[in-house]
């Protein structure tokens, strides 16, 4: 491994090693991204037009069709 | 086709005001705090002085904190896009797509090299690059934001595209309109400008406490001179940005202008509400006062609107159903050419899709002589295109008052810690304590300004939220609503308790 890779690895080892408060945000960090990527998107947040539509012609017919729909008032 | 559901559109609105309200607790005080921390090291580096670099290193992890618990959670925003606002992430993918790029490929390489030098660098490369890393992540950052804001800029204001009714999508004709509007530009000094104001107030906030305690005495009193100079610099171009917003809204979104006013009834050389207490009861069209009480100051609001005190400044009442003397079109008149363009636009696609050419084109045509009044082709009734008007003038208001109040905070706070009497003045240090968190009303009640000003539009004049939104199951959304307020209270109270406790720890050796 060139030298300059090497001092740049060391450079991150060490500055994550020597954290002190920053062990516990990225432990923060951490586990607010597996609750995003993993639980929020994965089962609540699906992409619905990349969902439910095999083309783009299929979602911008969709999407015309939207805009043509009636509003229920409330 | 199913029918839409204004239940699940005001639940997907909620939705995204608190995830951006969340997402916005962070935000300026990372924006305002990189630049805070460039000057403290700067001075350090100048000066050589090693509590300059204790102070700096202080400040550097209530900033690592903050930006902890906040990155990422603009994200979010991003997944709400594709599930409950789907027609409109569709329709404006083409605009956004480049400018959010840029945001994340900067923000990646600038997290991934600079912070890491300042993080992780003290003694390991020399001060002058560790400063430069410092100063780039303040640029960065606030580079960073830019984009964001040019996006949201051009819902307020869409410039530089096209509609493309066989795609769905506005495409982009401009990229340069688009980034250089003028509501961009003012969008981007007011809010980074607002963020180094609050981040200001952030270190007065803590230095007075420490004051107050007897605590860092020396770290809190060059920490003040530092923030109150910036502070009271960017409280005074807030002031001056925020008038240039306004002065865009006037020109751009009138019916936002009219409704943090409470004007009703156009006038020219119309006044500006210093204060006032909306009627509730007071409805567009109607010849009740809009106001239970106000203090108007002469001609102020021309000024503002149109920068000529005598000039006329159309009302709600002017916006809604026209004013053929001063030249205001109606909504009333948007909706029937708004009305032809949906017509046409559903006539287009029928025509294409039976192959008919020559209906095709009648029809594009159509469209395009109206496509401009498109949304209004969406609203049932005029009154529609009304913000909610209390809401609207209290937040503006509260806000304003708030941005009059903080100057002259910074400038008492100069003035005793030049004087050498900060420590001991007792009634200045509570209400320094208490600033930050006057900042954060001001900051969250500017956003429910510029976008609850702006309904009912997703995008101004051509898309309302009603159509923006996907069809959903409502309780999908109410249920996402309240994941997400059981998220964020976590992490802000995870936030508060570790930054409390490092405040309570303090700087190492001052």
């Amino acid at each position: 491994m060139p030298q300059s890779l090497t001092n740049i690895y060391t450079f991150y080892r060490d500055g994550f090693k020597a954290m002190t408060v920053g062990r516990i945000l990225w432990r923060i960090i951490f586990i607010k991204l597996v609750v995003m990527f993993a639980v929020l998107k994965l089962f609540f947040f699906p992409n619905f037009l990349n969902t439910n539509f095999q083309t783009d012609i299929q979602r911008a017919d969709y999407v015309l069709d939207q805009m043509n729909r009636p509003v229920v008032l409330n | 086709m199913v029918d839409i559901d204004l239940d699940l559109v005001n639940w997907s609105r909620a939705q995204f005001a608190l995830t951006a309200m969340y997402h916005w607790i962070f935000v300026p005080l990372t924006l305002g705090l990189s630049f805070l921390l460039a000057m403290f090291e700067s001075i350090y580096v100048r000066t050589g002085d090693e509590k300059w670099k204790a102070l700096t290193k202080f400040w550097m992890t209530l900033f690592g904190i903050n930006f902890a618990i906040g990155v990422a959670t603009g994200i979010i925003l991003e997944f709400q896009f594709g599930t409950n606002w789907s027609n409109y992430s569709w329709m404006v993918g083409d605009i956004f797509g480049a400018p959010l790029a840029i945001e994340g490929i900067f923000a990646f390489f600038l997290e991934a090299t600079f912070f890491a030098v300042m993080f992780f660098g003290w003694n390991r490369v020399s001060k002058r690059f560790h400063l430069f890393s410092t100063w780039m992540v303040a640029v960065g950052s606030n580079l960073s934001a830019l984009w964001i804001l040019v996006a949201n800029a051009w819902m307020q204001n869409p410039v530089g595209m096209a509609f493309n009714p066989e795609t769905a999508r506005f495409e982009m004709e401009n990229f340069w309109a688009v980034l250089f509007s003028p509501i961009a530009m003012s969008k981007f000094t007011h809010a980074t400008s607002s963020g180094f104001l609050l981040a200001s107030l952030f270190v007065i906030t803590i230095s007075s406490w420490y004051l107050l305690k007897g605590r860092h005495i020396e770290m809190a009193k060059r920490s003040i001179v530092v923030a109150s100079v910036f502070g009271l610099l960017s409280s005074l171009y807030v002031g001056f940005t925020g008038d240039e917003a306004a002065f865009e809204s006037a020109q751009k979104q009138p019916m936002k202008l009219a409704a943090f006013e409470g004007l009703y009834k156009g006038e020219q050389g119309a006044g500006l509400v210093a204060a006032g207490i909306i009627n509730s009861a007071k409805k567009p069209g109607d010849d009740q006062s809009p106001f239970l009480f106000e203090v108007k100051l002469p001609g102020l609001l021309s000024l503002l609107a149109n920068r000529e005190s005598g000039s006329f400044v159309p009302g709600i009442d002017d916006l809604l159903y026209g004013n053929s003397e001063q030249k205001v079109m109606g909504v009333v008149d948007k909706m029937k050419l708004g009305q032809l363009a949906v017509a046409d636009l559903a006539a287009f696609k029928q025509a294409r899709q039976d192959k008919n050419d020559q209906a095709a084109g009648e029809a594009l045509a159509g469209f395009t002589a109206n496509k401009e009044f498109l949304g209004y082709g969406y609203l049932h009734t005029p009154e529609e295109a009304v913000p909610p008007v209390s809401t609207v003038f209290y937040s503006f208001h509260i806000m304003v008052i708030l941005g009059m109040f903080f100057p002259v905070l910074f400038l008492a706070y100069l003035i005793y810690t030049l004087n050498g009497r900060i420590a001991a003045a007792r009634w200045l240090l509570p209400v320094g304590v208490s600033s930050y968190f006057l900042g954060l009303v001001a900051q969250q009640m500017g956003w429910i300004v510029a976008e609850v000003g702006r309904q009912p539009w997703a995008i101004q004049g051509l898309l309302p939220v009603k159509i923006a939104t996907t069809n959903l199951a409502v309780g999908h959304v109410q249920a996402t609503f309240f994941m997400f307020l059981g998220l964020f209270t976590l992490l802000l109270i995870a936030e508060i308790k570790i930054m409390v406790k490092q405040i309570a720890i303090g700087p190492e050796g001052i």
